[in-house]
């Protein structure tokens, strides 16, 4: 019955975002490429008319450039719809979610440290967990860090 | 800064601040709360982590898909099973594979004995941070037994390493089995006790009544998780929403209640150490037959997603493998990390002697409080022991008012 519900709601987001490139990994999890402008837009409709939680979001530093996995969880039904966008690198930016959803607050903080994506708009975007005499401009788990 | 409003500064010079940690000896998760007050009633809060930021996401990445539950084991010490769990599902839903019912049966034991444990943990520090020392010996008592049964079980008191890719690591020895049943009874009949005796004293309930509220709305938007969520009228759990291992094989119920406040988390507790009593039954006397584990040649490229249901809220676990033998990224999230961020919202408005207590009412690995010290013009005012009495004083007062 779970599976079935989780179903609809794919055609609901497909339906309002015809671009959305959708992969089902399994029943209960779903990967969603968007693109990284429409990503604010697409998480907005998640958490208000999906009542979806963001449970956290992931920054992966690839070949192609600082991927970013917002893993939003649907309690309804068990699921987990991953949005998956990619912010390149020499333009490290992406609209900050932290305005309408307080549960992006921290991890964006989080990313921004670590990886040194750039979230526009965030209230506040100090490090969060690094010390206070990390030097500046220097991202741990970016790939050419030494 | 203040997560919601980064303009908060003391501009009303009227305010105090009031800082609670960020070290201290015993507890693990240094952080740094920093109440701005208004005479009692505090007005704002600030939170700074990051005081023992160890790096594990980074580590794990080093490290061999194998060697990586050793590591994820030590994040927390009050429920290590949690992210090994989290961890090995992540895995085998990279894999594609479940393991092998025994091994389902032993981790849902386990996990819920932990939740027993881990529960009257937080039950005796309340009773603690209230003043009611009696409450914290008596409950700690009869966690014991339990540390002894885990070190039965598995050789460790903490750090059990029961959780493996593909499976268990040991296997729950038939001859054990009645040792376990007997433990069950015991705290079955203690927790009935104790829910009786904390319920249905009105100190106590005055004191954790209507304060600390966290309403529904704002554990929606700060996307709080556990006994949190539950005790403000959120029904979340992982354990029912996607079962993982032997959860959609016994039957419990989930424990919500719509309230809020410090009570309501206490009741969540108290009653979820009941639902975990009668799912270790249930699994114990289901018992299959069989292999530990589901024995896996190679990981092969691929992400997936791991979520355990930990005393304190979901665990998620996230896994990137390129094929190799190390994971290529590995995000942790801790539900503590989601909970401390809603204390923003929790405890304004309330005074400085509830405010230890709303702090731990959503059970953070508990941190700091006895290290506070309250500066007014460069002298020291309170420290913690200070507020440590103010909580015990109001305690004292409602007692009073009762016993007149």
């Amino acid at each position: 019955m779970k599976k079935e519900y989780s179903e609809e709601i794919l055609n609901e987001i497909k339906k309002r975002f015809p671009e959305v490139e959708i992969k089902i990994h399994s029943p209960r999890r779903t990967y969603i490429k968007i693109n990284r402008e429409r990503v604010y837009e697409f998480a907005k409709y998640l958490f208000n008319e999906l009542n979806m939680r963001l449970s956290i979001a992931t920054g992966i530093d690839t070949r192609d450039g600082i991927e970013i996995l917002y893993h939003f969880s649907h309690d309804a039904s068990g699921t987990y719809y991953n949005i998956k966008t990619l912010v390149p690198k020499d333009d490290p930016k992406i609209k900050s979610l932290a305005d309408f959803l307080p549960a992006a607050n921290w991890i964006e903080r989080e990313i921004h440290e670590l990886l040194g994506v750039d979230f526009v708009g965030h209230p506040n975007l100090i490090p969060l967990l690094t010390s206070d005499d990390w030097p500046e401009r220097t991202y741990p788990l970016r790939r050419d860090y030494e | 800064m203040s997560e919601l409003n980064p303009k908060s500064e003391i501009r009303n010079p009227e305010y105090r601040v009031v800082p609670i940690g960020p070290y201290h000896p015993l507890q693990e998760e240094p952080e740094f709360f920093k109440l701005i007050v208004e005479g009692e009633k505090v007005v704002d809060l600030e939170i700074n982590l990051g005081y023992n930021h160890r790096g594990h996401e980074y580590i794990a990445q080093t490290m061999t898909f194998d060697q990586v539950p050793f590591l994820v084991e030590r994040i927390c010490g009050i429920c290590s099973d949690s992210h090994p769990y989290a961890y090995c599902l992540a895995v085998e839903d990279v894999c594609g594979i479940k393991p092998p019912p025994r091994a389902q049966y032993i981790r849902t034991i386990i996990g819920e004995l932990e939740r027993i444990h881990s529960h009257y943990l937080w039950l005796g520090l309340a009773g603690h941070f209230i003043g009611y020392n009696t409450v914290w010996m008596w409950v700690w008592r009869y966690r014991e037994p339990l540390l002894d049964l885990f070190e039965l079980i598995m050789g460790n008191r903490n750090h059990y390493a029961i959780n493996k890719i593909g499976g268990a690591r040991r296997d729950i020895l038939p001859e054990d089995y009645p040792k376990i049943e007997e433990y069950l009874n015991l705290i079955e009949e203690k927790t009935a006790m104790f829910t009786k005796a904390i319920l249905d004293d009105p100190v106590i309930r005055a004191r954790l009544e209507g304060v600390g509220i966290l309403k529904k709305e704002d554990a929606i938007a700060y996307g709080v998780l556990g006994p949190t969520a539950r005790g403000s009228g959120v029904a979340i759990d992982v354990r029912k929403d996607d079962p993982y291992d032997a959860y959609d094989q016994v039957d419990w119920n989930i424990v919500v209640f719509e309230e809020g406040d410090v009570l309501a988390k206490a009741k969540v507790r108290l009653l979820e150490c009941f639902e975990s009593i009668k799912i270790v039954r249930q699994c114990l006397r289901n018992m299959p037959e069989g292999p530990i584990e589901t024995r896996i040649e190679e990981i092969p490229p691929g992400e997936g997603i791991g979520r355990h249901e930990a005393p304190r809220g979901e665990v998620f676990h996230y896994v990137r493998s390129d094929g190799s033998n190390m994971p290529v990224r590995h995000k942790i999230r801790a539900p503590s990390y989601m909970n401390i961020a809603s204390n923003v919202a929790a405890v304004k408005g309330y005074s400085i002697a509830d405010a230890a207590l709303v702090l731990a009412a959503v059970d953070p690995c508990y941190c700091c409080t006895e290290r506070t010290i309250v500066y007014e013009n460069g002298k020291k005012k309170y420290d913690g022991r200070d507020l440590l009495k103010f909580s015990w004083e109001k305690t004292e007062k409602i007692r009073r008012r009762y016993n007149k």
